[in-house]
């Protein structure tokens, strides 16, 4: 199968490889996908937590070079967004900037599903905070 | 010499092969000034074309041990293990209607085989093979019944290229009296093959797969102890003892038998060539890469063929790394579908293995500097994206993969 172009770019130059401290209050990591199905996304962002802006993000990926570059795509879309903006990112977006095939959709759907899943911890991990603050106020 | 980057390199021989030029220059003068029909009997025209085909099939004939008059051509393997199969349970439909084959096997006798059981002509065991790839022997004896007429299985696997016991399922069949087919497609030619030794009834042949040409394959059949007969597929001029009626490609047919005539007085020569080479290829990565696992038996295989899995990494996305060479991957890549390799499931690899794995088929063409080439951009390739692998990282980080709960899609 042929490849489109901006798929080999983020292949070959994938951007935001890496990783964030997944025991950072103000980072949300998600990991979706499972080996046995050939693709495995972990995504992550850190977010401003005065402002709710996310300020860096970071992925790994296991997979092929759709999946590679779907995820290597939302972390570039993810930066500077809000996020509440950040949750409103639809896999048809990456779909049309990656020219995907359709045989490829399921890997947008997955950097979705990616994406979603770090916000959702991010929310998580705050609540917890923000109970932890009230009981130790409560207690006092 | 400096390699050709041009274009990637051509490291895939078991999917099929570039034709060698003498075996074009044999062809050549059948496409036009000897151009005639092998079944004209009343001019030269006719005569010189049946002529080269008789040369031929006694060509095919010494490449596997057997009588010329025991070998029919066809447009392909896939027509071969097709009349094998549908021949067999229609000719033989008094005795029984069971056949044993494997998981491993191609599709072409698969799919054949699913075809037979959907329509209620036959039911069908499928064995799965050991772990190495191979089959249990006695699993196959005792999955022989009355009804049994023949077992089918290849002698050479085309993902994996591991080589079956021949001889020792030759024996268990003729003890139980059911009919031995095996698609050699992938064997013949690269490792001997004697059709008596190994007690085969009927055998499959691809040219494309020996340096020949696409579209032209052959069949053995036994007239011997036992004298097996196949109901035809196709029906017309009863042409090839009346198992595959349509006018004889001859050209063709003159490529496959010089092909293989080609594979025979080469072959010491290059079993020994291809062995160095693919254990060159095998050790090069093995001593660089971590966690690399070799797919069946490296004991009983086939000269140019490694397929491994490399842990941590998606077969798929390894592809694009290495666009330098032209291999292949038992993911998604190997058909429309986003199955992994059903050969590789079937030997229990696991399906996160089975996305990981890269077949290597190396040939007649293959150079050293290119399995040097081979080596470093596969390392290269694999180490970047284990860097991007979050598998790896949590491998690393002593997470138990197995542990996880990962969300199915
Ligand atoms: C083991 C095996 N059997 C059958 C075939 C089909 O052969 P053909 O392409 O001549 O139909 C192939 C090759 O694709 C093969 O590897």
């Amino acid at each position: 199968m042929a490849y489109s172009a901006k798929v080999i770019d983020h292949y070959n130059n994938p951007r935001n490889v890496g990783s964030l401290d997944p025991k950072d209050d103000s980072v949300g990591t998600g990991l979706v996908g499972a080996p046995e199905c050939g693709d495995v996304m972990k995504l992550q962002i850190k977010v401003n937590e005065e402002t709710g802006v996310i300020e860096d993000a970071k992925f790994k990926t296991f997979g092929c070079g759709s999946a590679i570059a779907s995820s290597s795509l939302a972390t570039e879309m993810l930066k500077g967004k809000t996020i509440e903006e950040a949750a409103a990112i639809k896999n048809t977006a990456i779909v049309q900037e990656l020219n995907l095939p359709p045989v490829k959709i399921h890997c947008s759907v997955l950097a979705e599903d990616a994406i979603k899943a770090a916000i959702e911890d991010f929310k998580k991990k705050q609540a917890a905070k923000r109970a932890k603050a009230q009981e130790a106020l409560t207690n006092a | 010499m400096a390699l050709d980057l041009s274009r990637p390199i051509y490291m895939d021989y078991n999917a099929t092969t570039p034709m060698d030029s003498r075996v074009l220059e044999a062809m050549m003068p059948y496409f036009t000034e000897k151009f005639g029909n092998a079944a004209s009997r009343n001019h030269v025209y006719g005569w010189e074309a049946e002529e080269a085909v008789e040369k031929a099939r006694e060509q095919v004939a010494k490449a596997i041990g057997a009588d010329a008059k025991e070998i029919i051509f066809t447009s392909g393997a896939t027509e071969s293990d097709n009349i094998a199969l549908k021949g067999a349970v229609e000719m033989y439909a008094e005795k029984g209607n069971h056949i044993v084959t494997m998981l491993t096997e191609h599709k072409a006798v698969l799919d054949t085989c699913r075809r037979l059981e959907r329509d209620g002509k036959a039911t069908v065991t499928y064995l799965a093979p050991k772990q190495d790839g191979l089959v249990d022997l006695e699993k196959l004896e005792a999955a022989i019944t009355d009804k049994t007429i023949m077992v089918a299985i290849m002698m050479a696997n085309n993902e994996i290229g591991v080589i079956q016991p021949m001889e020792q399922i030759g024996e268990i069949c003729r003890k139980h009296n059911v009919l031995f087919f095996t698609d050699a497609v992938q064997a013949v030619g690269k490792v001997p093959v004697d059709v008596n030794a190994m007690k085969i009834d009927v055998l499959s042949i691809s040219g494309h797969k020996v340096y020949g040409p696409k579209g032209i394959g052959a069949l053995y059949v036994r007239r011997k102890n036992p004298r097996v007969k196949l109901a035809p597929v196709i029906d017309g001029g009863g042409h090839e003892r009346g198992m595959r009626s349509g006018t004889l490609n001859v050209p063709g047919i003159v490529g496959l038998g010089k092909a293989l005539e080609l594979c025979i007085e080469e072959m010491p020569n290059e079993m020994k060539r291809l062995t160095y080479l693919r254990n060159k290829l095998k050790d090069g990565i093995l001593s660089q890469l971590e966690e690399v696992y070799v797919n069946g038996s490296m004991e009983s295989r086939l000269p140019g063929n490694l397929n491994m899995s490399f842990a941590y990494v998606e077969g798929e996305g390894l592809l694009m790394g290495l666009k330098g060479l032209a291999v292949s991957s038992g993911s998604a890549c190997t058909s429309a579908s986003l199955e992994p390799s059903h050969v590789l499931k079937a030997l229990g690899v696991g399906d996160e293995l089975a996305h990981s794995s890269i077949r290597y088929g190396l040939g007649r063409f293959t150079t050293e500097e290119e399995v040097d080439y081979a080596i470093q951009i596969t390392v290269e390739a694999v180490n970047r994206l284990r860097e991007m692998s979050p598998l790896y990282e949590m491998a690393k980080a002593g997470i138990d993969l197995k542990s996880v709960q990962w969300t199915h899609h």
